[in-house]
């Protein structure tokens, strides 16, 4: 037998005969061409490498994770309409526009998508942003690393979008669960996509989990002490730790699955003593805080802006405080409810059943939190609120829902149904992904200087919220009528006027994404009307407002001190009292700030070729990228100087030029 | 109407419950009594749901900023006496469905044989790629996609897999249950009304899942031995080779039955996956983690 130099690799991996998947590709490498020359022509290229590729600030990696979970949102929304669109039409006889290996391919990719690289860098991303500010620190502990840790999130995701035109992608559901995941019975190289995606950038979640729990605790402004930190960080610092915890399992999960496809191992195998039920556990060990590491941070932003905009602090901090860290480690001892149809014991059962449903206690104290900061307050009806009330009466009937699946018996009967899927939609969409369009309309000022456009805004809010009802509402009911999750098509044509309706809803959320397109054109075109010179366009309470807008590379020119909770809102209240007396100058002092570096970037060059290869069995690049990312890393760790000095004089001039309306 | 409440969706499957055939049209006792527990933990959640949104939307109302009769009250963030109410109610709905949970994984457990007066039969159900096999031992006859039950007899499964995970459910007759190679799991229902029902497979097992469902008949115990004496007499006699032909990957499969059945057919399914280091295992999962082997 010869061996190739190219592995499994040959022409047959591109779908040459598959209009839809060539036309998108075709589509896309369009798109990627005409954006690379535009910005090659322009001369942005030096501009983009020197303060975007290889920045270490944490506001830019903040903006680039969010950036890139936008666009595939995009992606993984594509996916969903068709899978929509396929099931509203293949009724009886119909096999409608997509055949089962395609189809297959769509709603695993779609479910990999927007859980890792769409939920995911929408939350990093947006921690990445506040945080460091929030806790009035310049930067992250680990800079450079934070660059790394969102290079290899790129990775992943580059590797996951290649499946498309170049092989193919898993055919097994996101939780690609063996055997159907093993060589026996998926051959091709789409669980191995899946694989070694998630690898890579599960690496680089690990790594941000790490850095973040270590600025938390290490690196907080004077005076701010655990009880206050602003319930965001309160709540990144939880979804941070179960980070830590959790991805590592996930980490071990796929190596054994990767050991038993590449090396012939039998962790998961259904002969020579595998068990497949080890992985459907271990997965969920890692799958369930998953969860709360996605909706943990969501619940920060609504508590940030709930307060901000009732213009009052937040109600019962110390209870919220408490319900974060108790669904911290609550998250650990529900995983079994994923699989109460695996026939253990009703002990196990009742148990699992039981842990499921605490959990809901500490997320039902928040949402009583959030109700009573409204009491009593002056609500402003902007767009973040909206996103904020939208989820607070949609959330808890995912909640509800959710305590009815925890109900082994219940459970038994709905699980693997469209009754599922509805539910968890309905509590991520609400739960996460309102929270990230929340936190995005509110933090936007703060990273552009400028607001986005309230009008656009709310006309995205309502598409979604409408659309997201009609899309999923009717899969309740549907799976009531005992409609499996997953099929390519059916025979009970009673489904069919459901879907549809579904379909009409997967149609106006679309113009909501529409809308938000809209508004941020329609934004960057009146940047100049929507400009907030003043750093604290909605009077805000933490840290975060307390400098420019954008902030600069330093975030602030003087460290701030903390005395109290809702720092700037104190501070604030204090200068008013004695705004008579003469305003103290600063005295600046000269700034150390990391350096750039380009190791996340070119780390990640050689994870993606490392990936790649081992995808395709070429042997010898997957050695090359390893020793590239090794070597890169080595250079990283024996670098002479990793520091800039920014001069007092030229942090005085930025401070002067761009002074808050409080002198902090 | 700015939101629809899951509540009406609640209602409005409830009422075109009576006619789909889901979940919420119940057949048997385990359904009827899996529906009940439905109802009562939905009542029990929509009575606290549906208040918190009312005081959602009407607290957001009224204290509106530009609402002049509103108080504002910015020092308002903590009252012992509200903390503990807040805690206590979800404390006390969970309190309620957890009850609801622990009673119900006992009295439903799938294993859990059904108290009856008549002797159950037993069925053991292969999921192949991509069909059911369903085996009557005490028959000697087996039929491929397609079950016939007798009315008011409980029927005892057997599940197992050739390969890939598989879920057997028929959602008017029972809950599901996980089908995987090498080991049993165990599941009891009983019809209490004739007619035909829909089964499937619920979990997603490869190119040919959507196609692997499977009718139902429970008919009147006589039309039941009678539909086994015809089986007895037409078709193809399952053993060893003919079953190695079965599990040959196929799609949307005709529905037939099997004359005769070679001995110990279904302890051949589970013993062809082997498994030989199983027991060193086993003794690091507690029995109750584990389906049967």
């Amino acid at each position: 037998m010869s061996i190739s130099l190219l592995g499994k690799l040959s022409w047959d991996a591109v779908p040459l005969h598959e209009p839809i998947i060539m036309g998108t590709v075709g589509g896309v490498v369009v798109a990627i061409v005409s954006i690379l020359s535009w910005v090659t022509l322009k001369g942005y290229v030096p501009y983009l490498w020197r303060e975007w590729l290889t920045s270490v600030d944490h506001k830019r990696i903040g903006i680039m994770y969010i950036v890139l979970a936008l666009v595939m949102l995009l992606r993984g929304f594509a996916d969903a309409i068709m899978m929509r669109t396929q099931q509203a039409v293949a009724a009886g006889g119909a096999q409608g526009f997509l055949p089962p290996e395609h189809f297959d391919q769509i709603f695993s990719a779609h479910g990999t998508i927007m859980i890792f690289f769409v939920a995911m860098p929408l939350v990093i991303g947006l921690m990445n942003f506040v945080v460091p500010l929030q806790l009035g620190v310049r930067d992250v502990a680990f800079p450079t690393m934070n660059s790394i840790s969102f290079w290899l999130t790129a990775s992943g995701v580059l590797l996951t979008n290649l499946s498309l035109a170049v092989g193919e992608f898993a055919k097994t559901g996101w939780f690609a669960y063996p055997p159907l995941s093993e060589l026996q019975f998926s051959p091709g190289v789409g669980v191995d996509y899946y694989l070694w995606s998630l690898q890579i950038s599960g690496i680089g979640t690990l790594l941000s989990g790490v850095n973040f729990v270590t600025t938390i605790l290490k690196m907080r402004a004077p005076g701010m002490s655990y009880m206050r930190m602003p319930v965001f960080c309160w709540t990144a610092l939880a979804s941070n730790l179960l980070m830590v915890a959790a991805f590592p399992v996930l980490t071990a999960l796929f190596a054994m699955l990767l050991l038993d496809r590449y090396l012939g191992f039998h962790f998961f195998t259904v002969d020579a003593g595998g068990n497949a039920m080890m992985y459907v556990n271990l997965f969920w060990v890692w799958g369930h805080p998953e969860v709360y590491i996605l909706v943990l941070p969501a619940f920060g932003i609504y508590s940030e802006v709930a307060a901000t905009f009732s213009e009052k602090s937040l109600f019962g901090y110390r209870s919220m405080v408490l319900a974060t860290m108790a669904i911290c480690v609550l998250s650990y001892t529900v995983w079994l409810h994923h699989f109460f149809t695996m026939g253990a014991s009703a002990s196990v059962n009742a148990f699992f059943g039981i842990t499921s449903m605490i959990i809901g206690v500490p997320t039902g104290v928040k949402v009583f939190n959030w109700l009573f900061t409204m009491y009593g307050g002056r609500v402003r009806f902007t767009v973040p609120v909206l996103w904020t009330i939208g989820f607070m009466v949609s959330f808890v009937f995912g909640g509800l829902t959710g305590v009815l699946l925890a109900l082994p018996p219940v459970d038994w009967q709905v699980h693997n149904s469209l009754f599922l899927v509805a539910h968890f939609h309905h509590v991520i969409i609400p739960g996460v992904l309102f929270g990230a369009m929340a936190g995005y309309n509110y933090w936007f000022p703060k990273a552009f200087g400028f607001k986005l456009d309230e009008r656009w805004g709310k006309a995205a809010f309502w598409c979604w919220f409408i659309g997201f009802h009609l899309a999923f509402m009717p899969l309740y009911v549907t799976g009531l009528m005992g409609m499996a999750r997953r099929l390519q098509h059916y025979d009970v044509l009673a489904w069919q006027p459901w879907l549809l309706v579904a379909e009409v809803g997967a149609v106006v959320i679309l113009a909501g994404i529409i809308c938000q397109v809209v508004q941020l054109m329609v934004s960057i075109r009146h940047r100049e009307e929507l400009r907030d010179t003043t750093g604290d366009p909605w009077n805000g309470r933490t840290l975060e407002w307390a400098t420019a807008s954008p902030p600069p590379a330093w975030n602030f020119a003087v460290q701030p001190r903390v005395d109290e909770l809702d720092a700037f809102w104190a501070q604030k209240r204090h200068a008013f009292a004695k705004q008579d007396l003469p305003v103290q100058r600063h005295e600046y002092a000269p700034i150390e700030m990391p350096k750039n570096s380009p190791t996340g970037f070119v780390t990640a060059f050689f994870a993606v070729v490392t990936g790649f290869a081992l995808i395709w069995h070429i042997w010898w690049m997957a050695g090359f990228g390893v020793l590239g990312a090794t070597a890169t890393l080595l250079a990283f760790m024996f670098r002479t100087e990793d520091e800039v000095e920014i001069s007092a004089e030229q942090v005085g001039l930025f401070d002067r030029a761009h002074s808050v309306e409080v002198s902090l | 109407m700015r939101y629809g409440p899951l509540a009406v969706v609640l209602l409005v499957a409830a009422t075109l419950g009576g006619c789909n055939g889901g979940v919420l049209d119940p057949k048997g006792p385990i359904t009827l009594a899996e529906r009940q527990i439905l109802f009562n933990a939905t009542g029990i959640m929509l009575a606290i749901v549906i208040p918190v949104v009312i005081a959602t939307l009407g607290v957001a109302f009224w204290f509106r900023a530009s609402n002049e009769r509103a108080r504002y009250r910015p020092d308002f963030t903590y009252s012992g006496r509200i903390e503990l109410l807040i805690w206590s109610i979800p404390l006390m709905t969970v309190l309620l469905t957890g009850t609801v949970a622990w009673i119900g994984s006992y009295d439903l457990d799938p294993p859990k044989p059904i108290a009856s007066s008549t002797k159950p039969i037993k069925v053991q159900a292969v999921s192949l790629d991509w069909k059911w096999l369903f085996i009557y031992p005490e028959h000697g006859i087996a039929s491929v996609n397609h079950l016939t039950i007798p009315v008011g007899t409980p029927v005892s499964f057997e599940l197992t897999s050739s390969g890939v995970m598989n879920s057997f459910f028929v959602p008017q007759l029972a809950g599901q249950i996980y089908t995987m190679a090498g080991m049993t799991t165990r599941l009891n229902l009983r019809a209490d009304h004739s007619g035909t029902y829909r089964g499937m497979s619920a979990n997603f097992s490869g190119d040919g899942f959507a196609d692997m469902y499977f009718n139902v008949d429970a008919v009147a115990p006589d039309s039941f031995a009678q539909w086994v004496a015809s089986a007895r007499t037409a078709g193809p006699v399952l053993d060893a080779q003919s079953y190695a032909a079965l599990v040959k990957p196929s799609k949307a499969v005709v529905p037939f039955t099997y004359r005769s059945i070679a001995d110990g057919l279904f302890a051949g399914i589970l013993a062809a996956v082997s498994q030989p280091t199983v027991e060193g295992l086993c003794v690091t999962y507690p029995n109750s983690m584990r389906a049967e082997r």
